[in-house]
């Protein structure tokens, strides 16, 4: 046992301490944190200021478009042609052309532009004009403002799934929120399956080219040393598991405190921007109230799921479907002697952890099919498409089916692996075939 | 003395072949024992087995007197063919995990590491990673990490490839230094002019089987065919008429007047009487027993079996 733990520490300490290793660790978190903060970020660059030139023969919205802090507008009186002519001699960045018969329907309004002038401005006006005119069509018959505006407000509504348990109890579950728990579980269990099968696999093979396996095999048991290998590698990839989810947290911390600030800054002036024009009043005063609650809405989601048992099942299935491949990472390693000859050893074992990851959107539409059941019960899909069902909650039955097939399957395959490894290690020079490895499995110690 | 180790009939078949077929063998304590015999004999399968890196088919071991068992690896020092370290570990650091892997705490080790390090004068490369050193080098270190659990028994497969001729030296000098110090060197080469220097006793394999044991003082005396070389001034031909039914020639060189004949006794003729018949006829120089090295006893055995 003591010697095992020599090899733990011995496969912990040289990879911790691997550049690659350590790049990795401070890379992966600030990718993620890109991830989630650059899109934030975009959205408050403001585009340069924009200024339009408005041509309004139907005479509705001259001086009354609402302006936003990237765009202006300006109502010059002339007319669209003289517009046009001296378009290139002014420092219009567009001409908005409004025809006079708008209000006719199934009309056009136009925009002229030297550079073209980006979709969120062309968005803002189409949408700022649509709702001008609909208010001016409103008031042209005479329809109460506020009795549309009330209907519009209060017809509407969220769609609340919650789960009626046998005992009578109901959960909320939020749909939106187990997809995306389920699926970034899924995808980082293959991740990390992969990544460090394949470190497993490599390290075997060194050992084997390197020939030192023949030295440490003269000290200890070759079952020892593979598993001490594939322990000492699972602590590497939980280390660095862990400190991904340490730093990206803390960054993800630290960028949003200092933009929010910047954000809940934009919002209250835009807020007021818009207030001052005096539109809109009663709508802004909904989101107003709505935002907020939104906010403690996904808490409570988020507390209503229970996140302590998916986080211990996902450690578990973290470790174990790790477990089960990593054996045959390290049984392909042990077989051959160069790097190019794992390709068809590789292949039969990529092929269900892809699989899994194909079937889990599957699992999202519908986890209670009879297909997904049974690729979360089979050992070698289970760690992915069991992991993207928990959060919509699975029987407790299923679950602990799930987690003995796994246990049981990577004794097994373990054990398996252990045969051709202790063969294959020692074996040099030899291209070998699937025939040739079902052998090694019935050779006597 | 109780010999250290004891393999009785040890088999060990592959898929297509045997590669030991009813081996034993007896490695006195404190002796340097040389395992002989051409590629693919089964020395390597054997020395695994004694490593316990496999396991026989049918046959046992025993340690100095006990059955062979986990327990006795620590006492076991291995150094094998292929020699192999990890590239990218320091060297220091490496020779300590490979210490501890044998069972030494982690001070003792690095106290007698430090000792070796500065008798091999490699101390400075004690933070250099592994793919640094020379080959040479690297020998050096491995050797280290070897015998430095002091092991009882010392395997050593081709222990001298890879060396220069002076580095040669210095580990001859260690293994003879260990055997004083009570180790047991088993030790397996192609280099039958290290067996005539080194070893005390032998044991030849070939084709799975063990053709040949013994001393290495015996084996040679056993092997020898009663061939004298003289060398002597006078006329070839009244030699070779003196020798009548004493001696049969078998091979001669002239330089003018300077003879060397080589010639074997005939049934029960002693030495003497050879000479007797020759000195009347021929001005004798110089006489000697013509014993076979170790060389020509291995490769008239080997073919022996061929044919």
């Amino acid at each position: 046992m003591n010697k095992i733990f020599l090899i733990i520490q011995r496969e912990y300490l040289t990879r911790v301490k691997k550049k690659s290793f350590i790049i990795m660790t401070i890379l992966g978190p600030l990718l993620l944190a890109g991830l989630m903060i650059v899109p934030i970020w975009l959205t408050m660059q403001k585009p340069d200021k924009q200024r339009i030139e408005v041509i309004d023969e139907s005479y509705l919205f001259s001086d009354l478009i609402p302006e936003k802090e990237f765009i202006h507008f300006d109502y010059p009186n002339i007319s669209f042609d003289q517009a046009q002519e001296g378009f290139y001699d002014t420092n219009y960045d567009a001409i908005l052309y409004i025809p006079s018969n708008i209000l006719e329907g199934g009309k056009a309004i136009k925009l002229f532009y030297k550079n073209p002038i980006g979709v969120a401005t062309e968005e803002y006006i189409g949408s700022t004009i649509s709702k001008m005119m609909y208010d001016v069509i409103l008031a042209q018959n005479k329809v109460d403002f506020n009795a549309i505006k009330d209907a519009e407000v209060n017809s509407r509504f969220r769609v609340i799934t919650e789960k009626l348990e046998a005992s009578g109890k109901s959960k909320k579950t939020d749909t939106g929120l187990s997809m995306a728990i389920g699926i970034g579980a899924g995808v980082l269990i293959y991740m990390f399956i992969f990544l460090y099968g394949t470190q497993v696999m490599r390290g075997v093979m060194e050992e084997k080219t390197s020939r030192i396996v023949e030295v440490i095999l003269s000290s200890v048991k070759p079952f020892h040393f593979m598993m001490g290998k594939i322990i000492g590698v699972a602590l590497v990839g939980l280390t660095q598991f862990l400190l991904w989810v340490i730093l990206t947290a803390t960054l993800y911390g630290v960028a949003t405190v200092t933009i929010l600030k910047n954000i809940d800054m934009n919002q209250i002036q835009q807020k007021e921007h818009i207030l001052k024009i005096g539109a809109d009043l009663k709508y802004m005063d909904m989101k107003k109230i709505d935002q907020p609650n939104e906010i403690t809405q996904i808490w409570n989601d988020f507390r209503s799921i229970d996140m302590v048992s998916i986080l211990l099942c996902f450690l578990f299935y973290f470790l174990a479907g790790y477990f089960l491949y990593s054996a045959f990472f390290a049984a392909v390693g042990s077989a051959v002697d160069s790097e190019a000859d794992t390709q068809q050893f590789m292949l039969p074992i990529t092929i269900p952890l892809i699989f899994s990851l194909i079937i889990a959107p599957y699992a999202i539409q519908d986890p209670e099919s009879s297909l997904i059941f049974w690729f979360s019960m089979i050992p070698l899909t289970s760690p992915i498409v069991m992991m993207v069902r928990l959060p919509f909650g699975v029987p407790a039955w299923e679950l602990a089916l799930s987690m003995s097939l796994l246990v049981l399957s990577f004794i097994f395959t373990t054990w398996l692996a252990a045969k051709i490894y202790r063969t294959g290690i020692l074996m040099y020079g030899k291209k070998v075939s699937w025939r040739e490895l079902g052998k090694w499995l019935f050779y006597k110690e | 003395m109780q010999n250290i180790l004891s393999a009785k009939n040890i088999v060990k078949r592959y898929a297509t072949h045997t590669a030991l077929n009813d081996v034993s063998l007896e490695i006195p304590s404190q002796c340097i024992f040389g395992l002989l015999g051409p590629n693919g004999a089964g020395k390597t399968s054997l020395i695994r087995i004694i490593n316990q890196i496999t396991g026989p088919d049918s046959g046992e071991l025993y340690f100095s007197g006990e059955k062979l068992s986990q327990k006795h690896i620590e006492q076991i020092g291995y150094l094998p063919e292929e020699r192999g370290l990890y590239k990218k570990m320091e060297v220091g650091e490496q020779a300590l995990y490979l210490a501890q892997l044998k069972g030494m705490k982690k001070e003792e080790a690095k106290k007698k590491l430090k000792y070796w390090f500065e008798k091999f004068e490699i101390d400075a490369w004690w933070n250099k990673k592994v793919e640094e050193l020379s080959k040479g080098m690297q020998q050096k270190v491995q050797f280290i990490v070897t015998v430095l659990h002091e092991p009882k028994l010392l395997i050593l497969d081709e222990p001298f490839s890879g060396f220069d001729p002076i580095n040669s030296n210095i580990i001859k000098k260690e293994i003879l230094h260990l055997r004083e110090q009570g180790s047991t060197i088993l030790f397996s080469t192609h280099n039958m002019d290290s067996v005539e220097e080194l070893c005390d006793n032998i044991a030849l394999i070939n084709k799975s089987k063990k053709i040949l044991d013994g001393s290495v003082k015996e084996i040679r005396k056993q092997f020898k065919s009663n061939v004298y070389e003289i060398e002597f001034v006078g006329s070839m031909m009244g030699f070779t008429n003196s020798l009548w039914t004493f001696g049969k020639l078998l091979d001669q060189t002239i330089e003018g007047d300077r003879c060397k004949a080589f010639v074997q006794l005939v049934g029960e003729t002693k030495s003497n009487q050879l000479l007797q018949a020759v000195m009347p006829v021929a001005e004798i120089h110089s006489f000697k027993e013509i014993i076979p090295s170790m060389n020509d006893i291995f490769i008239a055995k080997v073919n022996a079996e061929i044919i």
